[in-house]
């Protein structure tokens, strides 16, 4: 566990961090599903908004992989997500530059949010009463797991408004979760012995 | 009076669509004020003596602010223009 120091913040704030990306990125997707695809894209700099802040996402994600993670596990499934929100970021920003085509691209952002998914259920060793933490990450595993039938549907049908609503609150859903995420908390006032005391 | 008769409902559409536009942002920053005044202890701001660098850096319930707050500000107006003309130049014949 690491609890920060004058260079290195907490990890929970960390998750905060990446809950507020979350946030905007449910913002511009619940506008987006709103007015349409095609309003959304009318001025280039909002075309490459929400592909901007996921790529940025994956590539701060690195330097968490490298500074955050305490096993081989947490590292490659930091690594893996770094790699998937880099990867749909890119298609996204290659589909708004028009240098990528095929609107099949799209399935990266399903793709990101399964692999991630199981990347987050697969390292997260204990079970989901032992700490908030080890909650948090079953509930985000299975969110991500489950959700990523939303974008996937969104890949076919993106005009649907429901379907684009329903991302957002999906996104909506994980910063929230990322949100509650502390270090060392209990969750419905149990906290396993092994966690060590709650700091705060 | 026979234009006006077939614009209403399309005018009526239009506007719920800006509405929920601009709601947006408000909508987030409220849930913020809401959560701040839930859990106060989230914000060390309100008692910063003890805390940290990182500690009165990360206020979350103030981030959720600062999101509905900037997208109400910087993109909610420009997204809401664009949506009105696409619909002027839709209905207009």
């Amino acid at each position: 566990m690491i609890l920060g120091s004058a260079f290195m913040p907490p990890s929970e704030h960390v998750h905060w961090w990446f809950a507020t990306g979350f946030l905007v990125l449910a913002l511009c997707f619940a506008a987006r599903a709103v007015v349409g695809p095609a309003v959304w894209d009318r001025r280039p700099w909002r075309r490459y908004l929400f592909p901007s802040v996921v790529f940025v996402m994956g590539l701060l994600m690195w330097p968490v992989m490298v500074f955050f993670t305490n096993s081989t596990i947490h590292m490659v499934a930091h690594g893996s997500w770094a790699e998937m929100m880099m990867l749909a970021g890119g298609a996204q920003l290659g589909l708004a530059a028009g240098k990528l085509k095929s609107p099949l691209w799209n399935l990266t952002t399903p793709l990101a949010l399964l692999v991630g998914g199981i990347a987050i259920l697969v390292h997260e060793q204990n079970s989901w009463l032992y700490s908030r933490a080890a909650f948090g990450h079953h509930l985000i595993g299975w969110i991500a797991v489950g959700g990523a039938l939303i974008p996937l549907v969104l890949t076919f049908r993106p005009r649907s408004v429901v379907t684009g609503v329903c991302f957002a609150a999906l996104l909506v859903s994980i910063s929230t979760v990322l949100y509650a995420d502390r270090d060392t908390a209990p969750i419905f006032g149990h906290l396993a012995r092994e966690a060590g005391v709650p700091h705060r | 009076m026979q234009i006006s008769t077939e614009l209403a409902p399309s005018v009526a559409r239009r506007s719920r669509r800006g509405l929920v536009v601009l709601s947006l942002g408000p909508l987030c920053a409220l849930g913020g004020v809401v959560w701040a005044l839930l859990q106060p202890y989230r914000i060390t701001l309100l008692h910063p003596y003890g805390q940290g660098f990182w500690w009165l850096v990360s206020e979350p319930p103030i981030y959720v602010v600062l999101v509905g707050l900037a997208f109400h500000w910087l993109v909610a107006p420009g997204l809401v223009e664009d949506l009105e003309d696409s619909e002027r130049s839709r209905s207009q014949p």
